[in-house]
């Protein structure tokens, strides 16, 4: 049943963004805020506001009585989502199910298959998408591990069977290494994690990191083509772009009918996105994970296709098939976002909330800015720090650089301190200009470029 | 005695996680420079440390949302 009422979970510019989707289509709009978000600009845009708790995100937007109580109180017949807090949350999904509503996204079993790491990779195999090299789950016995380590190749990373957040890895770049390191990172995972169980992968050395967009309806998907996401400090994503500039058009194809075989098999439904590590010197592509959400970076896709994909998700999930079949999806030009965060890129990304004394937004051809600002706006200190997305397009690679360098020089959030000064500095490197990068390019860049930043 | 005011506008927090136990309790004994809690500023976490010597009496709550300035103990 097509919705008629859709309560927003989320803030920020995400929040602004569907409820854009959501007048377009004609219906209603519930924003859900905590107190902190009173006067956000998602409120104001909204047909209807409701306050969900106290500025701490797990009181609030995290709360799914509260959320689900908004919801039945305002007549909402389906929530959004959005991205991060209860985007991801397989149990959040059943739970608006449960009570009736339309989850915006996929099924609650989708998103508790494709979350789970191992359960992930063993979909990805049997849908014959290539996952990294590894031994697939644990290995205890020295011997098997020592031949698994010999057959996929050196380096090789060792990983606590029970780890995360990055501990208890170790790189092996040869045999003797391998034999040395295996025990103590048993040992080491043991006292850890009391669990001395390991597995084993191969480690892709300047990898990039491609990933590309998919929308389903529950029985059919397509792709959107490729994003590329290299340029990352701390993980996280600063610089986005459509297409991949180095991709070459037979990998194109076979990757995104990779991540459409792998949607079909999950029978996914709304906007989803699979991330790939990517070998530019084999040309060799890995599935690393799916996320079940619409993703900060979907813009750069709408501006390459002309698909508006959150608009999409939401009639996708009032019940409608997909709109459009893959021979309609077509790529033209290409498309660079910068994330503008209240961050200051000469106090080592220091946050920075405070009020918007001014503001002047970027126009002109190809230039999209997606933002919760306005002047007199506090942003206030308890969410992430992404003010907003400046996305440009043009027929060239080069066309949107220039353009970008362009509408950046335009941007002026007056009040605290952005990172435009990164952007601005990203867009004048010749390896950025001529796309030579991986995800691991851009922290030591930052090493050596940092008194450019200070000054 | 003297007033440990908040560095920073963000989330007060007086665990180091969520499981853990709290840094200092109220009566505690402190010493300039001890850690006695964190505040979270848009997902980046900084510790808070005591300003004097001397026994601690909390004002702000775990979880608190705090203003730049903001009381959050007194160390007598």
């Amino acid at each position: 049943m097509p919705i008629t009422k859709l309560l927003i979970a989320n803030r920020g510019e995400i929040a602004v963004r569907i409820i854009r989707a959501a007048k377009e289509l004609g219906i209603k709009t519930v924003q859900v805020h905590s107190l902190a978000d009173a006067d956000s600009l998602a409120v104001k845009m909204a047909d209807e506001a409701v306050n969900i708790g106290p500025p701490h995100a797990a009181k609030s937007y995290l709360n799914v009585d509260n959320i689900l109580k908004a919801a039945k109180d305002t007549g909402a017949d389906a929530v959004h989502p959005g991205y991060g807090f209860l985007a991801e949350n397989a149990n959040f999904a059943d739970a608006v199910k449960a009570a009736g509503l339309v989850f915006v996204g996929p099924e609650g079993e989708s998103i508790r298959i494709m979350g789970d790491k191992v359960a992930a990779r063993a979909a990805a195999e049997a849908a014959g998408v290539p996952v990294v090299p590894g031994s697939d789950g644990r290995v205890d016995d020295p011997e098997r591990a020592r031949l698994v380590a010999e057959a996929i190749g050196f380096p090789v990373m060792i990983k606590a069977a029970a780890g995360g957040g990055g501990r208890g890895i170790r790189v092996a770049h040869d045999l003797s290494e391998f034999e040395t390191l295996m025990p103590q990172a048993s040992a080491e995972a043991k006292a850890a994690f009391g669990d001395g169980g390991l597995y084993i992968e191969k480690v892709i050395e300047k990898a990039r990191h491609i990933e590309v967009q998919i929308l389903g309806d529950g029985q059919r998907a397509i792709h959107c083509f490729e994003r590329e996401c290299s340029l990352q400090r701390r993980r996280q994503k600063v610089w986005e772009e459509a297409p991949s500039a180095v991709l070459p058009q037979e990998v194109r194809d076979k990757l995104c009918a990779s991540a459409v075989a792998l949607a079909e098999a999950v029978k996914y439904r709304g906007a989803g996105t699979l991330e790939y590590l990517y070998d530019d010197q084999t040309h060799h592509f890995y599935f690393i994970e799916m996320n079940t959400r619409i993703q900060v970076e979907h813009p750069v896709t709408e501006m390459i296709t002309g698909i508006d994909l959150v608009r999409e998700m939401i009639r996708v999930a009032g019940g409608a098939p997909l709109s459009i079949s893959q021979d309609d999806v077509k790529m033209k030009g290409h498309a660079i976002e910068v994330r503008i965060n209240a961050e200051d890129p000469a106090k080592n990304f220091m946050p920075a909330p405070g009020t918007i004394a001014s503001l002047r937004v970027p126009g002109g051809p190809g230039t999209r800015f997606d933002t919760m600002l306005y002047q007199g706006y506090q942003v206030p200190p308890f969410y992430d720090s992404l003010l907003g997305k400046l996305i440009v397009w043009d027929e060239t690679r080069d066309g949107a650089i220039a353009r970008m360098v362009r509408a950046l020089d335009e941007l002026d959030v007056g009040g605290l301190a952005t990172t435009k000064p990164l952007h601005q500095l990203l867009a004048a490197d010749e390896s950025v200009r001529t796309a030579q990068f991986h995800t691991r390019w851009l922290e030591p860049w930052l090493e050596q470029n940092a008194h450019k930043l200070n000054s | 005695m003297a007033q440990l005011l908040s560095p920073l506008p963000g989330t007060f927090y007086r665990r180091p996680s969520p499981d853990k136990p709290a840094y200092k309790e109220d009566g505690d004994k402190v010493k300039a420079g001890d850690v006695v809690g964190l505040i979270e500023v848009m997902k980046s976490f900084n510790e808070v440390k005591a300003d004097a010597d001397g026994k601690i009496t909390f004002i702000a709550e775990n979880e608190e949302p705090v203003m730049a300035g903001q009381a959050l103990a007194e160390i007598a």
